[in-house]
């Protein structure tokens, strides 16, 4: 069983948490920021296995963590898992959170080690929602669901069609404002009167 | 007001989305938590809206920030309204906030059972797939009980993404209902032969689970899994299999046999690392049985992955190498080499694996060296953290088992005394046991302990620099102790006992002060015995005179014990220098102060003494005494009494051979005590010929070994000594075998039978004495337990093979099965009849819910539960708006009504009235007003406070709530006889505290079955403004009812006015379905004639009340009328607000009670019967 799935950058900020065993908020930034505090202290060219986090689990538990770039992704598991396949999901992980948050459709051709070398934080960072829901393709309630990335991706992009049928998350003239705030104006006047632009402006795609 | 509207839709348009939330996040970062305080703000504005898709944009944005650490429990309310979006996108984010913040307590949950539901059986297939994800997460023991036979529905569904979720989920639901495991079973063993992988994959991950912890329930699969095992080429599925087998294994013999050789091919043949690794723990985990050849090709391959350059690999391997250890110590430790090699890794993780696994491949030939080589690492070791690790196991590696591996203790001393140079090290104490453990039950090395402990407390200014911050001064402690424990054994007591009266001693910790004081005294008396053999006296007089010098200094300190010894002894001496100015012989009797041997008891003697048989702890001894005795004269006597007793002086009275027969009968309790383990016969016999003095057996110590080289390390001198004895030890023996000489007993390790390089070969330097520890006579020998009791899977663990009884079926949702179960909830409801006792009764129940919380909340769950049946939930959101006309302050209602808060919503209510709670204490304004909100029908005829459905559920009431107000609800359900769809709940509110009400809305959150009806023209979210009146609501008929009000608290303060938003939920029973419609007695035949009712009945045991109460009862309770009555026999009539009637018989005979009941609709019929039958089991 996975425990837990952590994913934080350099600084301890997390990034992504994912709890399959009841936590109090407090109590699990305490054990992000302890898991923080053993993972980021160790150099990157030692082993990928970590015991001893007392927070969470036991003797039974070990974190098994990877660290690309500016980011670690810690799962938090059982002795029922097999230490080097979790190291290996945390590659598909990175994967499909790369491909799937920047929307572009990689080849398979390219290998692994490029894809996930360079998952930007950036990536996460905005798509919490996102990265969720591909993670719930892989991982549910705590045991790995999928590893056939051909059929995650398709689980994935099928469902993002869905909600971009429906016309994605708020309405559309949310993101064209959204769009305008990314322009980085100082201040955006509140009281303009630019009418309802609900119903004017067309249903934009998210993506 | 258009102005307002064209305001909203443009703040609606510069919501925030999450994107914008994160980037604000990002920009403000010296004031984030300002910032976001804002942003909760806003999110709390976004979803008091309608738009569906506002309030799901608000909570993708509270999913972020619970992420961050941010309490976002008390939106769960809109969560689950998100959730039951029928839009696939708000559903998701519903789902993914549900699934981070939802747990067992937080009661919403209850609410979304049938939204689940509905999902579940969605036709999107991805509807489905999101609701069982996200019920994976909070899935609870009532939503697993109730959704069980859906989730298992799923489990045959068409699409294998629904499969393998739904197979999935069935594990967490295990869990919660291990009811439904064997029900379920044999669908998911079929599923381990689905076309699809992914499905297969899915039961092979939860059979694996399961068996993991109960593995010999699982045994029947084996075959199963072997066919999987040799056709899978799928590695996820693989390992998992695999892992089974090794948790098989060990309960199948047979199993390992056939397991081999596909295994043993898989390790060949793999590419893949993570299966090699398991198929070689698998192998290593079943060795008993499995071949010899095949363990060396595990080791073979483990030492493959250590020297690997991979760290991940070394780490791996090295940790399947300390399984191996366990069976096979021999096998590993060939390859000590590479595990020694990885102490100098760079990685801890490895040093700490490398680390246990020298402790397990110690022997008494390797002890010295392994030991050596980490003590050279702890010179070496940078960062406390690992050096502290390795002094634990350095002192793990050699106190193992009893000491098994220790030839030597001197050697073993001196690398205790050398690791007391560590500095910083927080294991001071974990030294000091070890000194002293040691020091006592190795009788041989006291002489040399004692020597050590003296230098170390001569050198203890060393230790003084740093050590209040730093553990090692407790070394001091046990060299103290030691050294007035054995002082027989100090070669140059008067210098020990100047250091340990030395003004620097006073700046340590007060424990060990106190051990200082109490030891220098132990000194003091053996040195006065030394010197009182003299002829000189005045040597004798100086030490008292040093003492009295001396201990002032301790009788000032601020530890208490310090001060409490100290000015004892000081006394003591005192009046010892008194006697020795007058020539008296005081020696002696010092002495007898601290006569005696110290035998270490084990741990767990005292628990393990059997009570004798007849012995109640409980009996009073004497009779207890009466309240009127005076008090103080008791304790007077006893200390009278028990005083002689306790003098120590008594004990040189008893003179030397009465103590020496005591000895010798102490001597036969522990010969004939199992657990006492006898000191060897030659120190016993030493011991008995000198009482008083402690003479250490002797010794065969090398002479050559230098005793005293204060400061400087030894330990490695040790170890050459003992290369040496032992070669000396080994001609010396095959002299004696060319010889064959008569043997000769030298040593208890010695053995002369085993062959010349075995472990046993290497006598201990000493005849040592490991005196174990002391038992109590007739110790239970069980070491019970070890097992968890809470752990969940232990409820899983249920014989599979067994086939399915009937009643084993999972819960199938229906109108409510009639079930004896009675829930609490009911009990309230239907025992009281007036207004008043409900007061009483919540009173009482707040008592007993105190004592228990726990246990509460599942009460609460279970009522809730029992219900679940043929409940039919009505969302009642119901908003309070108090606008206080009164003045500066903020005024708090806290309206508890007959609801249900959860408790996280109202800690943190709580949180935020304690302020405001001060401060209208300070208005001391205790009158309080009462507005009675009350509402009643025109249907029902009663007055609505009268009705017997009032229940209280209200878990965890705090204090502090209850002193605020008092706030008191009754509600009653009637049916409406103009509408026949309609039912009229009346609901009063008392309001009690000392501030007036203003308005107050109420909302209902309509579901399928029910809905508020509301005045034209309202949009389906809108509440009701409601001037202190109630309007009715309007509920579509179902037999039975409840309805569960929610609530979140946003206390405000506008302009002094506070709102307050409660929920509180409402129970709708059968019976309030019914209205009290007299009927004739020949309309009444007519009816029953008629044949299209449908019979039961029910006998009631034990009522005992007269006949015309019960009647009354069942009219009030019930809304039934008296068609007829004839002496004890009754006929009673009721209608329900659809038309269905409902005919009784009552009869009754003694106190047995029988009901016979007609009606045309059987489910509201065994309702009727139950609630009826439930009403008078509590009488």
């Amino acid at each position: 069983m996975i425990k837990a799935i952590l994913i934080f950058n350099n600084h301890g900020k997390p990034r992504l948490i994912r709890f399959y065993q009841y936590f109090a908020e407090d109590m699990q930034q305490q054990i992000i920021r302890e898991t923080f505090h053993l993972v980021s202290k160790r150099d990157d060219n030692v082993c990928n296995f970590l015991e001893g986090g007392s927070l969470i689990g036991g003797s039974d538990y070990k974190l098994i963590y990877r660290h690309y770039a500016t980011l670690y992704f810690v799962f938090c598991v059982d002795s029922s898992e097999s230490e080097l396949g979790i190291l290996d999901l945390i590659q598909v992980c990175c994967y499909f959170f790369k491909m799937l948050c920047r929307k572009k459709q990689m080849v398979f051709v390219e290998t692994l080690d490029k894809c996930f070398e360079n998952v930007c934080e950036l990536d996460l960072i905005f798509h919490m929602d996102r990265v969720h829901y591909i993670l719930q393709e892989v991982v549910m309630g705590g045991m790995v669901l999928e590893t056939n990335m051909n059929e995650i991706v398709a689980q994935v992009e099928v469902q993002n069609r869905m909600e971009k049928s429906e016309g994605g998350l708020s309405a559309a003239p949310a993101r064209a404002v959204s769009a305008v705030k990314n322009m980085n104006l100082p201040e955006i006047p509140r009281n303009i009167n630019i009418g309802d632009i609900n119903i004017k402006v067309p249903s934009l795609s998210p993506f | 007001m258009a102005l307002k509207i064209v305001k909203g839709s443009i703040d609606r348009m510069f919501d925030k989305n999450l994107q914008d939330l994160v980037r604000g996040i990002r920009n403000h970062k010296e004031d984030e938590a300002k910032y976001i305080s804002t942003c909760i703000d806003e999110i709390k504005q976004e979803l008091k809206q309608d738009n569906i898709a506002v309030k799901a944009n608000a909570v993708c944005k509270l999913t972020y920030l619970q992420m961050l650490g941010y309490d976002v429990s008390w939106a769960a309310f809109n969560i689950v309204e998100v959730m039951s979006s029928s839009k696939f996108t708000y559903k998701r984010i519903g789902y993914l906030a549900a699934s981070q913040c939802f747990h067992e307590s937080t009661d919403v949950i209850m609410l979304t059972t049938n939204q689940i539901r509905k999902d579940l059986s969605s036709p999107n297939q991805y509807d489905t797939g999101v609701a069982l994800t996200g019920l994976s997460c909070f899935v609870t023991p009532d939503l697993a009980r109730d959704l069980a036979n859906d989730i298992m529905t799923l489990m045959s569904h068409t699409k294998p993404y629904i499969r393998k979720k739904a197979v999935l989920i069935m594990y967490k639901v295990f869990l919660k209902y291990p009811e439904s495991l064997r029900p379920a079973f044999p669908r998911l063993k079929e599923k381990l032969e689905d076309p699809d992988p992914g499905v297969q994959s899915a039961a092979v991950n939860v059979i694996c689970e399961l068996a993991r912890r109960n593995p010999k329930n699982y045994l029947s699969l084996a075959p199963l899994f072997f066919k999987l095992m040799t056709s899978s080429t799928n590695n996820w599925v693989l390992i998992k299999i695999i892992k089974l087998f090794g948790a098989l294994t060990p309960l199948e013999p047979r199993l390992g046999k056939k397991l081999i050789e596909p295994l043993t091919n898989l390790i060949h043949s793999t590419s893949a690392m993570s299966l090699l690794y398991e198929c070689v723990n698998t192998v290593i985990a079943g060795q008993y049985w499995f071949s010899v050849g095949s363990k060396e090709l595990c080791v073979q391959k483990l030492r493959i992955l250590i020297e690997d350059s991979d760290q991940n690999l070394k780490y791996l391997g090295l940790l399947a190498m300390s399984k191996i250890l366990k069976t096979h110590p021999k096998s590993v430790q060939s390859h000590k080499d590479l595990i020694l090699q990885c102490l100098d890794d760079k990685d801890e993780s490895i040093r700490l694996r490398a680390l246990d696994l020298l402790y397990g491949m110690v022997s008494k030939k390797n002890l010295m060296e392994i030991v050596k080589k980490l003590m050279l690492h702890v010179d070496k070791a940078e960062g406390t953290t690992y050096r502290d690790e390795l002094l634990t196991k350095i002192i793990d590696i050699c106190s193992q088992s009893n000491y098994q591996y220790i030839t030597n203790f001197e050697w073993y001393i001196s690398i205790l005394v050398e690791l007391t140079r560590l500095e910083g090290t927080r294991h001071g104490h974990l030294i000091a046991s070890q000194m002293l453990d040691v020091a006592i039950r190795v009788k041989a090395i006291r002489v040399f302990a004692v020597a050590q402990m003296a230098t170390l407390l001569d050198n203890a200014h060393l230790l003084t620099g740093n050590m209040q911050r730093n553990g090692i001064c407790e070394v001091l402690y046990a060299a103290a102790w030691i050294c007035g424990e054995f002082s027989e054994h100090l070669e140059n007591p008067m210098q020990t006992l100047e250091a340990m009266l030395r003004p620097k001693v006073a700046t340590l910790p007060g424990h060990i002060q106190a051990v200082y004081v109490q030891n220098a005294a132990k000194l003091f008396a053996t040195i006065l015995k030394s010197q009182e053999g003299n002829t000189d006296s005045t040597a004798a007089q100086d030490t008292s005179q040093l003492m009295i010098d001396r201990l002032p200094l301790f009788v000032q300190s601020a530890n208490l014990e310090v001060q409490e010894r100290a000015s004892c002894i000081l006394q003591l001496v005192k009046y010892i220098q008194k006697l020795q100015q007058k020539d008296v012989e005081v020696a002696e009797e010092v002495n007898a102060l601290f006569a005696g041997e110290l035998n270490p008891v084990a741990p767990k003697a005292q628990k393990k003494v059997p009570v004798p048989e007849g012995l109640d702890l409980d009996a009073w001894i004497n009779e207890p005494p009466s309240e009127s005795e005076s008090e103080d004269e008791q304790p007077k006597a006893i200390f009278a009494k028990e005083e002689p007793k306790h003098s120590r002086p008594r004990h040189t009275e008893v003179d030397e051979k009465e103590l020496a027969r005591r000895r010798e009968a102490r001597k036969q309790e522990q010969a004939n005590n199992p657990f006492y383990i006898k000191a060897s016969p030659s120190s016993q016999k030493v011991y008995q010929d000198a009482p008083g003095v402690e003479h250490i057996p002797v010794v065969q110590i090398d002479l050559s070994v230098p005793l005293k080289v204060p400061g400087l390390p030894m330990s490695d001198q040790y170890v050459k000594l003992e290369e040496e004895r032992r070669q000396k030890e080994r001609a010396e023996k095959k002299k004696k075998e060319k010889k064959k000489r008569k043997e000769k007993r030298s040593g208890r390790g010695k053995k002369h039978d085993s062959g010349p390089e075995s472990e046993e070969d290497i006598t201990p330097a000493h005849q040592v004495d490991i005196v174990t520890e002391e038992m109590p006579e007739n110790a239970l020998p069980s070491d019970d337990d070890d097992k968890d009791p809470n752990d969940p899977h232990k409820a899983l663990d249920i014989d599979l093979d067994k086939p399915l009884a009937d009643s084993e079926k999972l819960p199938v949702r229906s109108h409510r099965a009639a079930e004896a179960a009675k829930s609490p909830a009911e009990d309230g409801e239907t025992e009281n009849a007036t207004s008043l006792e409900p007061k009483k009764k919540s009173s009482k129940e707040k008592r007993e819910k105190k004592k228990d919380k726990d246990r509460d909340r599942k009460v609460m769950v279970k009522c809730w539960i029992h219900h679940w049946d043929c409940a039919f939930f009505v969302f009642i959101f119901f908003c309070l708006h108090f606008l206080t006309g009164n003045d500066k302050f903020s005024n708090i209602f806290f309206l508890h009504l007959l609801f249900w808060v959860c408790d996280d919503k109202k800690s943190s209510k709580h949180k935020k009235k304690k302020q405001k709670k001060e401060k209208e204490e300070k208005e001391k304004k205790k009158k309080k007003k009462h507005h009675h909100h009350h509402h009643h029908s025109d249907g029902g005829g009663e007055e609505s406070v009268q009705n017997g459905t009032v229940e209280e559920e209200e878990p965890l009431p705090v204090s502090l709530s209850h002193r605020l107000i008092n706030p008191q609800v009754v509600y009653d359900i009637q049916g409406n006889l103009q509408d026949g769809s309609q039912v009229v709940v009346s609901v009063i509110f008392e309001n009690k505290c000392d501030s007036f009400l203003k308005s107050m809305e109420f909302n209902v959150l309509d579901s399928l079955n029910s809905k508020l009806q509301r005045p034209e023209g309202s949009g389906p979210h809108d509440g009701l403004t409601v001037p202190f009146q109630l309007p009715p609501e309007r509920i579509s008929q179902e037999p039975h009812h409840f309805v569960k009000c929610c609530c979140a608290s946003f206390p405000q303060n506008e302009d002094s006015s506070t709102h307050e938003k409660l929920d509180f939920k409402l129970h709708f029973t059968c019976t309030s379905y019914l209205i009290t419609t007299p009927c004739y007695s020949d309309a009444f035949a007519k009816l029953l004639e008629s044949g299209d009712l449908k019979g039961s009945s029910v006998r009631l045991e034990g009522v005992n009340m007269p006949f015309h109460h019960l009647l009354a009862r069942i009219c009030f309770h019930h809304h039934f009328s008296i068609v007829e009555r004839i002496d004890s026999c009754a006929s009673m009539y009721s209608r329900s607000i659809q038309g269905h009637h409902v005919c009784l018989l009552v009869k009754t005979s003694g106190q047995t009670v029988s009901i016979d009941a007609k009606c045309d609709e059987p489910t509201l019929l065994g309702n009727v019967l139950d609630e009826i039958k439930q009403t008078f089991s509590q009488c």
